[in-house]
């Protein structure tokens, strides 16, 4: 994973509630079989509308995606992360978002970043009137900076200190293959195999 | 103080727990399908890491397979199906192709297996594992990385989630479903409503429901941003259970259900949250926008954006009437669709199509219909009950097992513009095919919509 610790970048407003990964990656994108080529197909359908944000030239090169609420809803789709990732985007800006999206974007050094509903608005604000202006998103600190605007954020101590490390889970569970083996000696009997 | 069911089953699966670190969960159960598991396997082979529990591990083609017999024609769809195949050859994983009789919608086949069994912790890289909550077992979707870090260790790293209580009161009134219920309690909490929570569906109506219906229930948790929903084992669970090919049987069966008894949320257990529903003023229950809390009463109108306070919710209205094709005002009893889709895992159970083939028995269907069974076991049980002749002679198409147009990933999808009722789970814009238009119904409602062509309650008939 990509270690994350501080990053500054401009920002692309997307004025949408409820983005699902169904719109952030539609169905027939998932057909792949490798990890690569899936920012062609980041918000493929939206993107055919002329007037669409990241159609903007002016949204160029950006790499924070300030979202309306709710953001990353819907499927369990890892291409979702995938996709942003490799499109430029290193952090979504959102005041909620799906679970398992949430989920998924850690796991992949993409940082999700929940800020009031307001204090979103005063981004998307900023990076419409001044698409050059630019956010910086310290993870070590935990606060957002914009302009004059400086916000704290909540993230759990230890997905930061995975992020910040850009650790691998798989890595740091297989720390502990005994614990595994312990609780697998102990389980109830009657529980069903697939065999 | 008591505890929840939620709480006693996932502490029962807790590995490791450290101060300031997520608690390391022991899975029961892993299902694979071939969309989210490619790239896990590429990791595991990247690193020299083995599946470790091959024999807790269970792999289905569903996503992108025809549901007409023949070989896949989309090269695409084909090699991801092929890699699933050699994937599952070399880690040795139990796998069902296309054609075979085990075949299915991964959650269809788990629960019809005896594989989902009460207090159980079950993952799959799909949203809708919530589906197997209906047993009393923890179990949610998960994304690749995940699924790699199962594969590898069979553990996951998570917080437990709080717990919410929805207590449904009364019993549903005749001709009010499942699917009815829980659009309706999407539609009262919102899609991010259940964000952050394990929801245990509770109360009367709720007992009463089949197996099947408590699936459509729980499958859909993850439409309310939960991201999984239990209902609590009990005689019903049981009976659905006993003498499926992998649950227990003689002494071990006894043991189990005398465990699976003391599965349910304590009396002095206090829930995170609690949200209450009438079950007695609900009516079938349709969606009108692009996602699945837009929804409303079939009897209703076409809200207005200007009746939602909420600017952010309004904005959504908007946008998706615009994307309906819809005005507001309009009775949802006048929107004409264009196709009819009963199948996904949500409801493509024997019990769905026997509720769809009442309706349509003697009927003739005005829209393409399609019916797909959610597994070959369905379709096997369906076909011995003679439902497929039902369809046939309808006008329906009967077809083979798979998600169908669910998503919009295999051959069968709407055209941009198309309109259908669906037993799905997801409105969203373009699930079914891009520019499609999707209404949510249950399978009694779409079996309506087909024989008039327009959304239609069975009691209109
Ligand atoms: S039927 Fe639909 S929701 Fe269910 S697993 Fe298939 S695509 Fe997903």
């Amino acid at each position: 994973m990509e270690a994350f610790t501080t990053h500054t970048g401009r920002a692309v407003p997307l004025r949408r509630s409820n983005v699902d990964t169904d719109q952030i990656i539609p169905a027939v994108w998932l057909k792949q079989v490798s990890r690569t080529g899936f920012e062609k197909g980041l918000f493929a359908a939206w993107r055919e509308d002329p007037s669409f944000v990241l159609n903007d030239p002016a949204y160029e090169g950006a790499t924070i995606l300030v979202s309306g609420p709710d953001f990353g809803t819907g499927s369990s789709r890892e291409h979702a992360v995938w996709a942003l990732q490799q499109y430029g985007f290193r952090v979504v800006i959102a005041s909620r978002f799906g679970d398992i999206f949430r989920n998924n974007s850690t796991k992949m050094g993409l940082l999700p970043v929940i800020l009031p509903e307001d204090v979103v608005k005063r981004l998307q604000d900023a990076a419409e009137a001044d698409p050059k202006s630019e956010i910086t998103v310290d993870l070590v600190e935990r606060q957002v900076c914009a302009g004059d605007l400086v916000v704290p954020f909540e993230i759990d101590d230890y997905t930061r200190w995975r992020l910040i490390e850009g650790l691998d889970d798989i890595g740091l569970t297989l720390r502990h293959a005994d614990a595994v083996e312990e609780y697998e000696n102990g389980r109830q009997p009657w529980l069903p195999t697939t065999v | 103080m008591g505890r929840t069911l939620a709480e006693k089953v996932w502490e029962q699966h807790v590995v490791r727990r450290a101060d300031g670190e997520p608690d390391l969960l022991y899975i029961d159960l892993h299902l694979i399908h071939e969309v989210t598991s490619p790239q896990a396997f590429d990791g595991l082979r990247m690193a020299g890491r083995t599946v470790r529990r091959p024999d807790l591990t269970i792999a289905t083609e569903d996503h992108n397979v025809p549901t007409v017999l023949g070989p896949i024609s989309d090269p695409v769809s084909r090699t991801q199906v092929e890699t699933l195949r050699k994937n599952a050859a070399e880690f040795g994983i139990r796998l069902h192709p296309m054609g075979d009789a085990g075949q299915g919608v991964v959650h269809i086949i788990g629960p019809q297996f005896g594989l989902t069994q009460p207090g159980m912790t079950i993952v799959c890289g799909d949203s809708h594992t919530s589906t197997h909550g209906a047993f009393g077992a923890i179990a949610f979707g998960i994304g690749t990385s995940e699924v790699e870090h199962v594969l590898a260790t069979q553990t996951l790293p998570a917080y437990r989630p709080k717990t919410m209580a929805i207590e449904v009161k009364g019993e549903l009134p005749v001709g009010v479903t499942a699917k009815d219920l829980i659009l309706a309690i999407i539609a009262k909490i919102g899609t991010g409503g259940g964000q952050g929570y394990i929801v245990e569906y509770r109360g009367e109506a709720v007992r009463k429901l089949s197996m099947e219906g408590r699936m459509t229930v729980c499958n859909m948790s993850i439409e309310a941003g939960a991201r999984a929903g239990m209902i609590a084992p009990d005689e019903t669970t049981f009976e659905y259970l006993r003498g499926r090919p992998h649950a227990p049987t003689g002494e071990a069966w006894d043991r189990a259900v005398e465990y699976w008894k003391t599965l349910r949320t304590d009396d002095d257990a206090e829930f995170d949250k609690v949200v209450e529903i009438d079950a007695t003023a609900l009516t079938p229950f349709v969606t009108w926008g692009t996602n699945p809390g837009q929804g409303a009463p079939l009897g209703s109108a076409v809200p207005s954006p200007e009746q939602f306070a909420d600017p952010v919710e309004r904005a959504a209205a908007e946008r998706a009437l615009e994307y309906m094709g819809l005005t507001a005002g309009t009775p949802l009893r006048d929107i004409q669709v264009d196709t009819v889709f009963v199948g996904s895992c949500t409801n493509g159970r024997i019990e769905d199509l026997r509720a769809a083939a009442e309706i349509l028995r003697g009927r003739t269907v005005v829209t393409r219909t399609l019916i797909v069974p959610g597994s070959m076991g369905v379709k096997k049980a369906a076909e011995e009950e003679g439902l497929h002749e039902v369809f046939k002679a309808a006008g329906a198409e009967w077809r083979e097992a798979g998600c169908s147009m669910c998503l919009g990933m295999n051959p069968d999808t709407l055209k941009p513009g198309e309109r259908s009722a669906s037993t799905s789970n997801r409105n969203f814009e373009g699930r079914q095919g891009k520019g499609g238009r999707t209404h949510l119904v249950s399978p009694q409602v779409a079996a309506a919509t087909a024989v008039t062509g327009r959304l239609t309650a069975p009691a209109e008939l």
